[in-house]
């Protein structure tokens, strides 16, 4: 039988116990951001990061995010040499943005606000690409637009769905102009894996805003959001300001979202790997992607015959 | 107007109240202009304007942000802000402009897309994305022209074209001043510093080949506007000849693949791997020792 069909979600302690998230010594608490109480913090990991209590999910890093979302050891990561060349030599009251860029990827491990490459889910192969928050709010520069881009093209030429999992401040202010272009050309290579007849499924995360909702994001067949996501245009203090109303309870949360018919589903992160699983079965039949089990039994008659 | 005039110097001729409007230049460039209103889906956006009409005896269809003149109008005109509901009138008239095989001119000018409660409910974001998505893909002849204000996402929903030009003392940057200095400096007076760093003038993009052309304003186009606009026209006709001789000679496909490879190139970034490989960049070389040697 296909692993799909498997009842339970695959993570397991080991996997667990193997991520790159926060080192905590055992028998030590961490305190939930939103309701305060405390999780042990093995179990906190072991439940993806989501509080036990109040169901808050807290926010991921880009590897806790593919170590929780992929099959284990199946990651095979993308163009991770490619990083800004600060067009514009950017500086703000005497921060130079060269500087920044340094202490993010210091801070986040990552050598840019987007990972991408491929990777399977529940057996399925698709091409990710993944935000990392801890890099400069996971803003969309030149060289997260260009590495959107390459793994987009890369998900025509292997006929491979593609699934983006954002959360982002928007567009980053130290390139400007050519930030905002870079959502001209996330769409446009979006388009194109539309034109080929390939998925995208979005996957929305806390916090979701400007310019990185307001184009890739959205250009998706499928728009998933986390249970309590803040997803936006403008931020809520933005609009208080300029608009002086009061914003109702849950404005902008995924439900909200839900609620106004600008997302598909709400989906709790435990079961996300089998929610896209599943999807990916039913495009199967568009994509005649590789490694669809039991799609792939029903079209060769090879392997698995019984 | 010389063009080292500094960044905020450009940024306040930019937002003139006196500058003209899209509807100025409609009137005057767009013979036999019909003004098309609504999205079909919830309302009127005023401020989008967008209709049909004959330039230079071709048929055509026209977008733009309106901004108004005086306080009144531009509270009606919600101070060239669309929400929602102007950006899928834009997307309507992409989509007719397309059936019919019209060619599309589009005039940029606003601060930015609308932040309010209500455009949120109705999907600010998706609209703008699906503008983004629909434009680089539509099979006819598209030219933008930023005349005043190319203020984010509001401005690139309606931009993304096969040329984009702009005027001398047009603007266009991922953030107002104002917001890049709240957020970057903490502090909103430090506007005319932001404007100088996002390098947002028509000089500065078209170094960097985010604009194909200057249209130059020997004098500001508030205190000329016949002859700013006048010389808009002309320069969005030597545009639109040379993409329809483009689709004329090569077809509209190979169009479409120079649209793509037009923004697929937008970007400066570098990649550390393979310069580390090549020995192209000694500082990078330096960076990555263990790798290098």
């Amino acid at each position: 039988m296909p692993d799909f069909f498997r009842r339970k979600p695959t993570f397991n302690r080991e996997d667990a116990e193997h991520s790159d998230g926060p080192v905590v010594p055992d028998g030590l608490w961490v305190k939930c951001t939103s309701c305060k109480d405390l999780v042990y913090s093995k179990d906190f990991e072991r439940w993806y990061r989501v509080c036990p209590k109040c169901d808050h999910h807290a926010r991921l890093t880009a590897t806790q995010r593919l170590n929780y979302l992929l099959d284990s050891g199946s990651f095979e990561e993308w163009d991770r040499g490619i990083v800004t060349a600060d067009p514009l030599h950017f500086s703000a009251n005497g921060d130079a943005y060269h500087e920044k860029v340094q202490q993010a990827s210091q801070k986040s491990g990552q050598p840019e606000s987007l990972v991408t490459g491929r990777g399977r889910i529940q057996g399925y192969d698709a091409v990710v690409a993944a935000t990392e928050f801890a890099f400069l709010g996971a803003s969309m520069g030149s060289a997260f637009g260009e590495k959107f881009v390459r793994a987009v093209e890369k998900a025509v030429e292997l006929r491979l769905p593609f699934i983006s999992i954002s959360n982002s401040g928007g567009a980053r202010m130290h390139e400007s102009t050519f930030s905002l272009m870079q959502m001209a050309k996330t769409t446009a290579a979006l388009s194109r894996l539309g034109e080929h007849k390939l998925p995208h499924v979005s996957i929305l995360t806390d916090p979701c805003y400007g310019g990185v909702t307001a184009s890739y994001a959205t250009v998706a067949d499928i728009i998933i959001a986390e249970p309590g996501a803040m997803i936006g245009f403008a931020g809520p203090r933005v609009i208080e300001q300029i608009t002086r109303q009061k914003l109702p309870a849950g404005f902008q949360t995924a439900e909200f979202l839900l609620k106004h018919g600008m997302i598909d589903m709400v989906c709790r992160r435990s079961d996300l790997p089998e929610t896209i699983a599943l999807l990916l079965l039913h495009y199967a039949d568009a994509t005649m992607g590789r490694h669809t089990p039991g799609y792939a039994h029903a079209s060769t008659g090879k392997e698995g015959d019984a | 107007m010389t063009s080292t005039a500094p960044a905020w110097e450009r940024v306040q001729l930019a937002r003139k109240p006196e500058r003209p409007h899209s509807l100025a230049y409609i009137n005057m460039l767009i013979s036999g202009f019909v003004e098309l209103h609504g999205d079909r889906r919830f309302s009127d956006d005023p401020s989008i304007v967008s209709g049909i009409g004959s330039f230079n005896g071709r048929t055509v269809m026209v977008i733009g942000h309106q901004k108004g003149t005086n306080t009144k109008e531009n509270l009606d005109r919600n101070f060239g802000m669309p929400g929602p509901d102007g950006y899928r009138k834009a997307l309507r008239t992409f989509h007719h402009a397309e059936k019919f095989g019209f060619p599309l001119i589009c005039f940029i000018d606003t601060p930015g897309a609308d932040p309010g409660l209500s455009s949120e409910e109705r999907g600010q974001a998706t609209a703008i994305a699906e503008n983004l998505l629909a434009l680089s893909s539509l099979k006819i002849p598209t030219v933008g022209v930023v005349i005043g204000e190319g203020g984010s996402g509001g401005a690139l929903a309606i931009s993304v074209t096969d040329r984009l030009l702009m005027l001398e003392n047009a603007v266009y940057a991922v953030a107002s001043p104002e917001a890049c200095a709240a957020i970057l400096w903490k502090d909103a007076s430090a506007a005319p510093e932001a404007a100088e760093a996002l390098k947002l003038t028509a000089q500065n993009l078209y170094e960097f080949e985010i604009i194909d052309e200057i249209i130059p304003e020997p004098e500001p186009a508030h205190e000329a506007s016949d002859e700013a606009i006048l010389r808009t026209g002309k320069t969005i006709e030597r545009h639109l000849t040379e993409i329809e001789s483009i689709v004329s000679d090569q077809g509209i496909e190979h169009l479409l693949e120079l649209r793509y490879q037009k923004y697929r190139n937008i970007g400066a970034w570098v990649d550390q791997q393979e310069a580390v490989i090549s020995g192209d960049s000694p500082d990078l070389a330096r960076q990555n020792g263990q790798t290098a040697n």
